[in-house]
């Protein structure tokens, strides 16, 4: 089984948000960038887990600039087996579905994992793009893989609950919480990350249909209300009488 | 060129995050000068069909066949973009809920279709450009999105805004779309609901809970108190990485996202990662002992005090507000 899985980079999650030129860039100024936690946790780890029940490959495909070798080398140390590089800045997601697309139409792979989003846009775009454009089956919001010959089964998130699904190869998937536990990366695999190739790939044409014009930040809270814990019918008449929700 | 809603009930039922969206995609219509439709996958009756039009679409197309039962993003991408193609529509609105999230990008890729995933405004016009606001960055910001291209696709973030009804002007139409066998790549072969309780995601309130209730023994009266307030129960990411809590309810960056009207938090730190899951809450309350929490400085309400003497307290207070009310 060929496993792709798509990485991306996205600022730690204790970052604070800034931006930058009136507004219009995000502030990556001492920022420091992690593996996409979805597509980290839940999406490489069970692609490696596979892999090590039944045989295959393990590839980590990301689009961006050379700034993103560190997360790449994370990955590779975590145990993927070798990476892609897109060398272009992935502008919007359609462009690095568009980007991961035409790499897996050349490239003969059985199973493409996405996190289920990234933790900077939120978009969950990427894996059903990505479907859409091969015309593969899409499984998204996937908290559970296993595999029986050319069969996958996986469990799904719905409203209110969750859904058994069957799908053959290839498909692609988007990883949520459930899919398997994180793992760290020992000195071995470090090692052997330094080591593991990484191609770097010219992106291929691809207009943009849609750009960030500004950035802002939400109203900050006026402060809060405190309420003694002696008199806590004084908080239930506030949430009816003030705050106008109960 | 119309504008195309999706809707999806909830067993036979239009909830408020189908309202918002088809009075959304009303008034984008509004600004392009054509109107709404709203293209329905479930055999539903005229009756329910046509309550749409209290918010603003002009007809409602049902497309009831078989194959669209079993619930597959590609197939239901496919059918839509059939029928936009039939409308004649370049605009097609979701609500960003799990259905949306799933067929909104294929769908996207298959209309070359530049698509804002989570929208929380009313778009403006700039000649072909459509902008719009999107929450990013986990909640701690906010971009303004262009979508270029000719076609656009919007999925409305529920509780944003507001459905606002008019006159009913609607008729029901069947819509034929052909399907064949190859269309379907993912079969269900199972669903799994919890009976009766509320829905996390669309929950009006919250109650939730962290480390601070020592173990999994002590969650009665947080359950409690969601029966009282008819809320949905939720909770930190190390309660549900220990187990005392079902995953479903952890919140936060790495879990759900929810935006209730309310949202009760007892015994949870404030960590940032908690906070951007819930900080689009219209009104939060903080119960914790520790006074220098810094849940307190997201919250609009807040009691210093243990939460095993304030809650059962605050429970009897609830109970009595209901039973007055
Ligand atoms: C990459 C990453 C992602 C993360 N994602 C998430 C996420 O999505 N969601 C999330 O929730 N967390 C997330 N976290 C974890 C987060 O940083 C915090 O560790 C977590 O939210 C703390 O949970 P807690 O508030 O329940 O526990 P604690 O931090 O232990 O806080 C317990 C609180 O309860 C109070 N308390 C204790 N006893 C009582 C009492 N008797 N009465 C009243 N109050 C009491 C204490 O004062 C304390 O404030 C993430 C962390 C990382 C590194």
């Amino acid at each position: 089984m060929k496993f792709l899985v798509c990485i991306s980079k996205a600022p730690d999650t204790t970052t604070k948000i800034a931006f930058t030129d009136n507004n219009t860039k995000f502030n990556n100024d001492k920022v420091v960038f992690i593996v996409n936690p979805y597509d980290e946790w839940y999406a490489l780890v069970r692609a490696l887990e596979l892999k090590e029940k039944l045989g295959g490959t393990v590839t980590v495909i990301n689009v961006g600039a050379a700034d993103t070798d560190a997360i790449i080398r994370k990955a590779l140390a975590i145990g993927a087996d070798d990476a892609v590089r897109i060398d272009a800045e992935p502008v919007d997601a359609m462009f690095v579905a568009k980007q991961i697309a035409e790499y897996v139409k050349e490239n003969a792979y059985d199973i493409v994992l996405c996190g289920k989003e990234t933790i900077d846009y939120n978009g969950s775009e990427v894996g059903g793009m990505i479907a859409g454009l091969l015309d593969w089956g899409f499984v998204s919001l996937a908290s559970s893989l296993e595999l029986n010959g050319n069969t996958a089964t996986l469990n799904r998130e719905i409203a209110g609950g969750h859904e058994t699904v069957e799908v053959t190869i290839p498909f692609v998937l988007s990883a949520a919480k459930g899919m398997a536990e994180a793992r760290i990366p020992n000195m071995r695999g470090i090692m052997a990350a330094r080591t593991k190739p990484v191609a770097v790939v010219a992106p291929s044409a691809s207009e943009n249909y849609t750009s960030i014009l500004s950035y802002e930040l939400p109203n900050d809270k006026t402060g809060v209300k405190l309420v003694s814990a002696d008199n806590v019918s004084e908080l239930v008449a506030l949430l009816h009488n003030e705050a106008k929700i109960i | 060129m119309p504008v195309l809603v999706f809707t999806e009930s909830a067993n036979g039922t239009f909830k408020k995050s189908n309202f918002e969206a088809v009075s959304y995609g009303a008034r984008i219509a509004t600004q392009l000068n054509t109107e709404a439709y709203v293209i329905d996958f479930e055999n539903l009756s005229d009756d329910v069909l046509k309550s749409l039009g209290d918010y603003g679409a002009t007809k409602v197309y049902r497309v009831a066949n078989e194959a669209l039962k079993n619930f597959d993003a590609g197939l239901f991408a496919k059918v839509l973009n059939d029928v936009a193609k039939k409308l004649n529509a370049a605009t097609v609105i979701f609500s960003f809920n799990y259905s949306g999230k799933a067929i909104a990008p294929v769908l996207a890729a298959k209309m070359n279709a530049g698509y804002v995933a989570g929208a929380i405004d009313i778009p403006v016009m700039e000649g072909r450009t459509m902008k719009i606001r999107k929450n990013v960055f986990s909640g701690k910001a906010i971009a303004l999105y262009a979508i270029h291209s000719e076609n656009k696709i919007i999925a409305l973030t529920s509780n944003t805004v507001a459905p606002e009804k008019t006159e009913n002007k609607c008729s029901v139409e069947n819509l034929e779309i052909t399907i064949t066998a190859t269309d379907s790549k993912v079969k269900v072969k199972e669903v799994v609901k919890a009976s009766g309780k509320i829905t996390l995601s669309d929950a009006d309130i919250v109650v939730s809970a962290g480390r601070g209730l020592k173990g999994p023994e002590n969650w009665g009266m947080v359950e409690e108190m969601a029966n009282i307030l008819g809320a949905a129960t939720a909770c930190s990411r190390p309660v549900a990485d220990i187990h005392w809590r079902p995953h479903e309810e952890h919140v936060g960056q790495t879990g759900l996202t929810v935006r209730p009207n309310l949202y009760i938090a007892l015994g949870i730190s404030g960590a940032i990662q908690h906070l951007a899951g819930v900080n689009g809450s219209k009104v939060i309350v903080v119960i914790n002992k520790d006074p220098e929490a810094p849940f307190f400085k997201a919250a609009d309400y807040g009691i210093v005090g243990d939460v095993f003497e304030v809650v059962p307290k605050l429970n009897e207070a609830f109970k009595k507000f209901k039973a007055g009310a």
